[in-house]
């Protein structure tokens, strides 16, 4: 299909689409919880009618609209840059990935944007109830359309439901429900959404806690906490549970990011889980010197992660770049050989002069479809990817998934024990802990999306393919235009908070 | 239920729902109209207050219009997408610019510790209003006059222009579209806020502008709509696929739809009399008849350029390589099911018209500037 790939521009179409996306999950998670907590604060109003949860509602609020204002603007750039950055992407597999995009804008966005309108200027417009539900209806239109955008992405990461047609050359559409509850859907919905909550709640603690550090507005911080550290704890144990379930399912149908994840070249039985680790960063795939400097490693926790059951067998990078026959796992080199077969054969069927030709050209296309993606790869090694970014990404979030539940836990004992005003180290820690809150959210990303390189749909259709006809100098500009408004933006924002957070709420 | 319909069937009643949520979008922005009348309309910062937190209530809308607009164009005509994105860049890039800086100024224009001052995000404003709208109507004005892209067998487009899109805004057809759009949006922006504000001298200065800027879009439609009457066009022969260039295609394409010629008299008519209606008596509906005036003209013209074997985006480059509605679509599978999912589509706007029937209720005037809601006010 395309003869020659300009790695440069596919490199810094990757950047801007990574820049982008990690712009975007700034603002998009702290959504998500935040909007839930609002709702929980107003409902809390409405119940006892106590003024006070009013005021804590209202304040939360107008925090809330500086962060949802940047969500929305980097969510549009997201949406037309697969069509200006992955133009061919955007054919390929536009058939299925439209769809969820059209269903987010019908189903989720309007429900945003018309009651964002009501929770922010209805106030006095219109009744107690009718508020508490505008309220109510933006939690559930933003956390609906995360649904639909994280299907798309769960079908990037395990393609179910279609099938590919020579005819148009892309793949196209089986069955929807096939793709709207594939385990990688819902797993990366229920893994994000749950996240968002966490961050929404360490966002309210934290700036809490530092209330209560200035011993400012200190009933109204601690009335903040309870919530928001029930409401974290929970989420706490679901995004534990769900990141769990996604290890599974990466076992599954994505066993090379789940060896990049644990750094894993050659693959064991009961393997064991890296607690902590450094990478040697010379190591090559195929190498038989230990890939780690120095690592702490907990024997047989990786294969009950991936497997659930002792005794099985978790493969390495190394078994699934090479092949391992005897536990019958093809190797790269050969996929790639089918792959190219395929490309072959789909380009004879294209170029057939008559219908004889044609047959015989999809019937060789037939036989070797399946790795057709593979075709486009210039060596086995090139199916291996960034392991050290996605093994200490993947690290550190878990680290501090961890860490996050003992600071709501935190909270709430020391409410309890009514000490938490004097617990200054601790409010210190948790005045701390909200930067590492979106270090999680961004580490995590990188897990999901450097880990499943190079391919922007899984085994399918590898990211040099999908591109755009650019120059590198075209995507240049556009990826320093996008940085600078970025920048711009991201201090505006951060300084409009901090002001607004530095006024407090009324008393 | 429409699983039983034919791939073309279904090609059509998509083309008919991307051309209605564009349609849409078109009315929606009165909000972009009224941003660009800005410095016209408001003399003193609380007048512009008002203006702003009137159009602030409905921006929203006409952003998500926009997104869903693209998403439904991305879901059932793939190939406009991939083809017409990441060949027209700069086109996209720059209308993409103009509705991100639109998105933040809102919120951040009177909030302390915002950067760049109030005044910034009133230009930005302005520019989303002014630069956007005409980019968004240079770029349908290709619908007609076509673009320079290829299409190899592989279904895969390369543009064959350097300027990447920006071209099209050179085309005197294109051009008047997007002032046509731009003179549009204010006529429906000061009709808005002659709707949607109380308060004397900027109605005053609305209904004159209302006006006022009918009259600055009536040579604009005159000279689309005698192109329109008198210009080749691309035509389809559906039975070999073919494309050719033919004298007089889209009066052809009238001629042989009387349905859009209706909608198209009756769309100028509504939106010609919401502007008198507007600016010569004081009622305040004008922007009920230019409003749904609007949506019916913009059908016409998606109309036109796609129906009829028409290829809606026609490339001068390489006429085979046109897309129509039946070469660009999504897949016989894709577009049921998506049909099933527009079917939503009649809730949603049930429920925005019932939420915008309680908020507009209690129309705006400065009794918004006193008590507790006004710290949270644009």
């Amino acid at each position: 299909v395309l003869e020659q790939i300009d790695w440069s521009q596919v490199n810094w179409a990757r950047g801007q689409f990574a820049l982008t996306a990690m712009f975007h999950w700034i603002f998009v998670p702290l959504t998500l919880g935040l909007s839930f907590l609002l709702a929980f604060f107003e409902s809390l109003y409405v119940k006892t009618g106590n003024e006070t949860w009013k005021r804590i509602t209202k304040f939360w609020m107008s925090l809330f609209a500086v962060n949802f204002t940047i969500g929305i603007a980097t969510g549009l750039i997201l949406e037309f840059e697969f069509g200006t950055n992955w133009a061919n992407y955007s054919w390929m597999v536009g058939d299925i990935f439209g769809a969820p995009l059209a269903a987010e804008g019908i189903f989720a966005f309007f429900i945003e944007a018309t009651f964002f309108a009501v929770m922010f200027f209805g106030w006095n417009r219109v009744s107690k109830g009718f508020h508490l539900f505008s309220t109510w209806m933006v939690a559930i239109g933003s956390n609906l359309s995360a649904l639909w955008i994280l299907v798309a992405n769960g079908w990037m990461q395990y393609p179910v439901g279609m099938a590919f047609n020579p005819e148009t050359a892309r793949f196209e559409m089986e069955n929807f429900w096939q793709v709207l509850f594939s385990p990688t859907a819902i797993g990366k919905f229920t893994h994000a959404t749950s996240s968002g909550f966490l961050l929404g709640s360490l966002f309210v603690v934290s700036i809490s806690a530092w209330f209560l550090l200035k011993k400012r507005h200190t009933d109204m911080a601690k009335k903040s906490m309870v919530v928001a550290s029930v409401f974290g704890l929970l989420a706490s144990a679901f995004v534990i549970f769900t990141g769990d379930e996604a290890a599974y399912t990466s076992a599954r149908v994505q066993p090379m990011k789940l060896a990049a994840m644990e750094g894993l070249y050659k693959g064991e039985t009961n393997a064991g889980l890296v607690m902590l680790g450094i990478l040697d960063p010379t190591h090559l795939p195929g190498e038989d010197d230990d890939p780690f400097l120095f690592d702490v490693k907990i024997p047989g926790v990786l294969t009950l992660l991936a497997n659930r059951e002792l005794g099985t067998f978790v493969p390495g990078v190394d078994d699934i770049v090479y092949g391992n026959e005897a536990l019958g796992i093809m190797s790269t080199r050969d996929k790639i050989n089918q792959g190219r077969a395929a490309i072959k054969a789909l380009g004879e069927f294209k170029n057939a002069l008559n219908e004889a030709q044609a047959r015989v050209a999809l019937n060789e296309f037939n036989k070797y479809k399946e790795f057709l993606g593979y075709g486009y790869l210039t060596s086995p090694e090139q199916a291996v990817p960034p392991v050290g970014l996605t093994f200490y990404s993947f690290h550190i979030m878990v680290m501090l998934g961890f860490l996050f539940p003992v600071i709501f836990l935190g909270v709430l004992f020391f409410l309890f024990r009514k000490t938490l005003e004097k617990q200054t180290w601790f409010l210190r820690v948790a005045v701390l802990s909200l930067p590492l809150g979106y270090v999680a959210q961004e580490t995590g990303w990188i897990v999901a999306e450097v880990g499943r390189q190079p391919w922007a749909i899984q085994g399918l259709l590898p990211v040099g393919v999908a591109i755009s006809d650019l120059t590198t100098g075209t995507v240049q500009l556009t990826f320093f235009m996008f940085l600078t408004l970025f920048t711009v933006l991201l201090i505006a924002g951060i300084r409009i908070m901090t002001r607004q957070i530095a006024l407090g709420p009324e008393e | 239920m429409f699983g039983q319909l034919a791939h073309s069937q279904l090609q059509e009643l998509w083309w008919i729902v991307v051309s209605l949520v564009g349609s849409l979008f078109v009315f929606m922005t009165f909000v972009q109209g009224g941003q660009s009348l800005l410095g016209t309309l408001a003399k003193t910062d609380r007048q512009k207050s008002l203006i702003l937190n009137s159009l602030g209530r409905k921006w929203e809308l006409t952003y998500t219009t926009l997104v869903l607009f693209g998403g439904a164009f991305f879901a059932a005509f793939p190939k406009f997408y991939a083809t017409s994105f990441g060949g027209a860049y700069w086109v996209w890039i720059l209308i993409l610019f103009t509705f991100t800086l639109q998105a933040v100024s809102y919120e951040f224009r009177r909030k302390e510790g915002n950067l760049l001052g109030p005044r910034v995000y009133e230009t930005f404003l302005f520019i989303n209003g002014a630069l956007g709208i005409l980019l968004i109507g240079a770029a349908v004005g290709t619908f007609f006059t076509g673009s320079h892209f290829q299409i190899n067998v592989f279904n895969l487009g390369s543009w064959k222009h350097p300027l990447r899109g920006l071209e099209a805004a050179m085309v005197p057809f294109n051009l008047a579209m997007g002032l046509l759009l731009v003179f549009l949006s204010r006529t429906l922006g000061a009709m808005y806020l002659v709707n949607n504000i109380r308060h004397a001298a900027i109605e005053k200065k609305s209904r004159a502008a209302a006006f006022r800027n009918f009259l600055y879009l009536v040579p604009f439609l005159l000279y689309i709509l005698y192109s329109l009457l008198t210009m080749q066009g691309f035509a389809l022969d559906p039975a070999t696929g073919a494309i050719s260039l033919e004298k007089g295609k889209y009066f052809a394409n009238l001629m042989a739809m009387p349905v859009v010629m209706l909608l198209l008299i009756a769309g100028i008519l509504l939106i010609a009399t919401g502007a008198v209606v507007t600016g010569y008596t004081n009622k305040r509906l004008g922007i009920w008849l230019a409003g749904p005036g609007t949506v019916c003209t913009c059908l016409a013209l998606f109309f036109l350029a796609g129906f009829n074997n028409t290829p809606f985006y026609p490339s001068v480059f390489d006429p085979q390589s046109s897309l129509t509605i039946y070469n660009a679509s999504s897949s016989h599978y894709t577009l049921t099911a998506m049909a099933y999912i527009a079917l939503a589509v009649p809730f949603v706007l049930a429920y925005i018209a019932w939420v915008w029937r309680i908020m507009d209720r209690k129309k705006l005037d400065v009794s918004e500037f006193e008590g507790e809601a006004a710290k949270e006010l644009y």
